[in-house]
C-alpha cells in the first residue's frame, strides 16, 4: 500500500446517478414514442430523433465553444430532445424542430449554466417559442393514419372540436401534437416513473385533480379535460421535471395545484384552446417562491433568532 | 411522525465472528488524548515499568478522564502525537514485556452513593464506546434537582455498515450488559430503561428479551434496519418519543442515552477494578481476508491489526475507523487504536462516480434525519451567506452522511455541512 485515500466521510454512496435517472425517464417515454409512431407514423420517430440527435449536438458545440467538459453524458439533453418533439405536429417542417431544441438547450439550459440552473422547462420554452413563431406549422394537427383519407390529412384537436370518443381519446386516436394523444402510453410511463422513486406522483396527482375539480364546477366535462391535449404529457413529464419545479411536499402540492387552475382558466376563457404549457411555464417561474415558503422544518428546531430581532 | 431515514447495505460479515484475542504485542503507543475532551498529562517517565491497567495519564480538566497502560512493560519514549484534528498531545511508547502482570491498583472500586459511582466511573477511564468519546462520568453526573432522569435508552442500534462489535457484546456477554443496566438503573434512580436494537440482529432481540421478562422497567425495542437509528438524538426519539431540541443534551429531556458496549464495560470494571484498556475491534472491508472481531489492547498500531487479519497489502486504498457512513480516513498505519475505536475497515478503490450540478431532486431533503435541506445548506455556503445557514440550522446537522448517500449527483453535501458549520462558528 504505496498511499492511503484520505476523503470526507460518508465512503459508500448510492448506486444512484443522474444520468440513471434520465436513463428511467427515458425508458418511462418509450410507450408513448411507440405509441406515436403507430398513431402519426414513421414521420414521428423521425422528428424525435431528429429532436433528440439535435440537442446532443447543440450541448456539444455550446461547451466546445465555452470549453466546458461535455456534459451530454448525463442524458438530459435526450430526455429535453423527446419532451420537445412531443410537443410538436409530426408534420412539423424538420428546420423549425431545430430551431426549437436550439431554444430548449442553448438558450433556456445552457446560457443559465446548464442542467440543474436552468429557472423554466426548456422542452416547453422551445415549444412555446415554435407556437408564437410559426403558429399554422404548430397548429397543423395531423389525423392519425387510420383516420386519414384521400382528402382528409388534418383536423381539429379534440379540445376545439369537443367531439372525440373516450375510447379514441385513451388510445391516442386522435389529431394532435405527437407525443400527447395516447393516454394510455403516458399513464404507463407515469406508473413506471412512480414504482422506480424517480417521480413523486404528487404533482401530477393535484395538477390532474384539480383540472378534474375546475372542470366539475365550471360544467365541463371533466373525463374529456383529462383525456384531450397535453394535460397528461405536461402533468407526468414536464410538471414533474425535478429542476424546475419544487422541492419539498407541499410545494409539490401547490405547484400541481397552479397548474390545474391555470391550465383550466386558459382552456375555458382564453382565446387559446390549450393551457398547459403555459400553466407549467408560469408555476416554473413561481418555483423559487414557492420553494421559499415551503421550507421544511428541522425537527427540534428552535425560532430562528434572526427573526427575533 | 417519523425521522427520515435510509436504506443503506449492512454488510455484517463478521455478525457470528466470536471475539478472538490479539497477541501480546511487542510495543504499544497511547495518545494522552483519546475522544473528545482535554488530552491528560503522562504519569510516567521513559525508563518507568508499567503494568497492566496502571495508570499513566490523568489530568484535572473537567472534560477528561485519565488513560491506562493496556500493558506490562516499559516506558521506552514520550513524544507529540498529531491528532486527526491536526493538534498535538503527548504520547506514550511502552515496550511490553510479554507478562501482561496486572497492576496492584486494580481492584474493584467501592460504591457507598451517587458520589463515590460518579468518580469510580471517572477512575475506570471510560468514555463513551459507540465512536464519539463523551466521558461517561460527565454523561451520568448530572443534577437531579435541574434535570430529572426517567429514561435510559441503550444504544444497540449499530447501524452502520460493517461493524459488529456492539452485537458481539450482546450475544457473548449479555449478563454483562443487564448488569451494567442494573448499576445504572440503581445509582441513579432511572425508572425506564430501553434497549435499543436494530430487527438485522434478531438473535440479540430474543437473547436480551428472554433475559429480561421477569423486569418490567427494560423494555427491549426492536428498530427497523434503517439509518442512522443509533444517532443519539434519533434513538432517543424512537424510544421515548421525545425530540430532544436544538442545543440541547438528551438529557434534557429526561434521557441519557449510552452505548451498549460501554454497559457492559461498566459491569466488569464494578466487578474486577480492571479500566479500559481493551477494545473489541470488528475488522473488515474488502481488502481483508479473514474478517474478525478481534480484542485488541489499545495502542496497538492499526498496521498490525490489519496484518492480522490477513488483509492484502497491495490492494487497500483506504483504511478507516469506525463506519462508512461516519468512520474516519486514517492517513498513517501507524495511527494507534484508541478507545473509542470499534472497527477498522481496509477498502479496495472506490467505484468511480461521475458529479454533475445538483438537479434539485430533493433525495437529500427526504434522507436527512434531522429534518434539513442540504442542498439549500449547499448553496448559502457557496455564498458564505451565514443568516441563511443559521436560518436553514446547519447546526442541527449530525453529519450522518445520509445526504451524500443518496445524492445522484454524488456531492459532498455532508462534507459542506461541516464546512459551513465551522465558518458560521468562526464568524459568530
Amino acid at each position: 500500500m504505496e498511499k492511503l485515500i484520505v476523503s470526507p466521510s460518508p465512503h459508500i454512496r448510492s448506486g444512484m446517478t443522474t444520468q440513471k435517472i434520465m436513463l428511467n425517464v427515458i425508458i418511462a417515454l418509450c410507450p408513448a414514442i411507440i405509441a406515436s409512431g403507430i398513431i402519426f407514423g414513421l414521420r414521428a420517430i423521425f422528428l424525435i430523433l431528429i429532436c433528440v440527435a439535435t440537442s446532443l449536438v447543440w450541448e456539444t458545440l455550446f461547451n466546445m465553444i465555452t470549453k466546458k467538459p461535455n456534459t451530454i453524458g448525463d442524458l438530459s439533453a435526450v430526455v429535453t430532445g423527446i419532451l420537445l418533439a412531443f410537443n410538436l405536429p409530426s408534420t412539423l417542417p424538420f428546420w423549425m424542430a431545430v430551431i426549437g431544441t436550439f431554444v430548449a438547450i442553448v438558450i433556456v439550459k445552457c446560457l443559465f449554466g446548464g442542467l440543474g440552473q436552468n429557472f423554466a422547462n426548456p422542452a416547453i420554452v422551445g415549444r412555446i417559442v415554435l407556437m408564437l413563431s410559426f403558429t399554422g406549422a404548430m397548429t397543423n394537427w395531423v389525423l392519425p393514419l387510420s383516420l386519414q383519407t384521400a382528402d382528409v390529412v388534418t383536423g381539429a384537436t379534440p379540445l376545439v372540436s369537443q367531439d372525440a370518443k373516450y375510447l379514441d381519446l385513451f388510445l391516442g386516436m386522435t389529431g394532435g401534437c405527437l407525443g400527447e394523444t395516447c393516454a394510455l402510453a403516458l399513464i404507463i410511463g407515469g406508473i413506471y416513473l412512480v414504482a422506480r422513486r424517480i417521480i413523486s406522483p404528487i404533482t401530477p396527482l393535484f395538477f390532474l385533480l384539480t383540472v378534474e375539480v375546475f372542470s366539475v364546477i365550471v360544467g365541463v366535462d371533466p373525463l374529456y379535460q383529462l383525456l384531450s391535449g397535453g394535460v397528461l404529457l405536461g402533468a407526468i413529464f414536464m410538471a414533474t421535471d425535478y429542476v424546475t419545479t419544487p422541492i419539498t411536499f407541499w410545494g409539490k402540492v401547490i405547484f400541481g395545484i397552479g397548474c390545474g387552475i391555470i391550465t383550466c382558466v386558459i382552456r375555458f376563457y382564453a382565446s387559446m384552446a390549450e393551457g398547459v404549457s403555459f400553466s407549467i411555464l408560469i408555476m416554473n417561474i413561481l418555483t423559487p417562491y414557492i420553494d421559499m415558503i415551503t421550507k421544511t422544518k428541522p425537527v427540534g428546531a428552535l425560532p430562528d433568532k434572526n427573526k427575533e430581532d | 411522525m417519523s425521522l427520515n431515514c435510509i436504506k443503506i447495505p449492512h454488510i455484517k460479515d463478521t455478525e457470528d465472528c466470536e471475539t478472538i484475542r490479539f497477541p501480546v504485542p511487542e510495543t504499544v503507543y497511547i495518545p494522552m488524548s483519546q475522544h473528545m475532551g482535554a488530552p491528560c498529562e503522562p504519569l510516567v517517565s521513559i525508563g518507568d515499568e508499567v503494568r497492566v491497567g496502571q495508570k499513566i495519564g490523568d489530568t484535572d480538566a473537567f472534560m477528561s478522564t485519565p488513560v491506562h497502560s493496556s500493558v506490562s512493560g516499559k516506558v521506552i519514549a514520550i513524544d507529540d502525537y498529531i491528532l486527526p484534528n491536526g493538534r498535538t498531545c503527548k504520547g506514550i511508547k511502552i515496550e511490553c514485556d510479554g507478562k501482561q502482570t496486572v497492576s496492584e491498583d486494580v481492584k474493584p472500586p467501592v460504591i457507598t452513593d451517587k458520589a463515590s459511582f460518579i468518580k469510580a466511573v471517572r477512575e475506570s477511564g471510560c468514555c463513551g464506546l459507540g465512536g464519539a468519546g463523551f466521558p461517561t462520568h460527565i454523561k451520568l453526573n448530572f443534577d437531579e434537582s435541574k434535570t430529572p432522569v426517567d429514561s435510559l435508552v441503550i444504544n444497540a442500534a449499530e447501524c452502520e455498515p460493517y461493524i459488529t462489535s456492539d452485537y458481539r457484546e450482546m450475544i457473548e456477554n449479555p449478563e454483562d450488559v443487564l448488569g451494567g443496566i442494573k448499576i445504572i438503573q440503581d445509582m441513579l434512580n432511572i425508572e425506564k430503561v430501553y434497549i435499543c436494537i436494530e430487527k438485522n440482529k434478531p438473535k440479540a432481540i430474543e437473547l436480551l428479551n428472554n433475559m429480561t421478562l421477569q423486569n418490567n422497567s427494560i423494555n427491549v425495542i426492536k428498530l427497523s434496519t434503517l439509518y442512522p437509528q443509533g444517532a443519539e438524538k434519533v434513538i432517543a426519539y424512537n424510544a421515548t418519543g421525545r425530540i430532544v431540541k436544538e442545543g440541547e443534551l438528551p438529557l434534557n429531556q429526561g434521557i441519557i442515552v449510552m452505548n451498549v458496549s460501554t454497559v457492559g464495560f461498566l459491569n466488569r470494571y464494578f466487578k474486577t477494578g480492571k479500566p479500559l484498556t481493551w477494545r473489541r475491534i470488528s475488522v473488515d472491508g474488502t481488502a481483508v481476508k479473514s474478517q474478525c472481531n478481534i480484542k485488541v489492547p489499545i495502542g496497538i498500531s492499526i498496521y498490525e491489526l490489519l496484518k492480522f487479519a490477513e488483509c492484502d497489502e497491495s490492494k487497500v486504498k483506504k483504511v478507516l475507523t469506525g463506519g462508512p457512513m461516519m468512520g474516519l480516513c486514517v492517513y498513517d498505519l501507524n495511527t494507534p487504536i484508541l478507545k473509542t475505536n470499534n472497527a477498522v475497515l481496509a477498502l479496495k478503490k472506490d467505484k468511480k462516480t461521475v458529479k454533475t450540478n445538483c438537479i434539485r431532486c430533493g433525495r437529500c431533503i427526504n434522507a436527512c434525519p434531522a429534518g434539513l435541506m442540504p442542498t439549500e445548506l449547499e448553496k448559502a455556503y457557496e455564498q458564505r451567506d451565514i443568516d441563511r445557514l443559521n436560518s436553514l440550522k446547519v447546526n442541527l446537522c449530525m453529519n450522518c452522511g445520509s445526504c451524500s448517500f443518496v445524492c445522484p449527483a454524488k456531492k459532498n453535501l455532508a462534507e459542506t455541512n461541516q464546512l459551513a458549520k465551522l465558518f458560521v462558528a468562526k464568524n459568530r
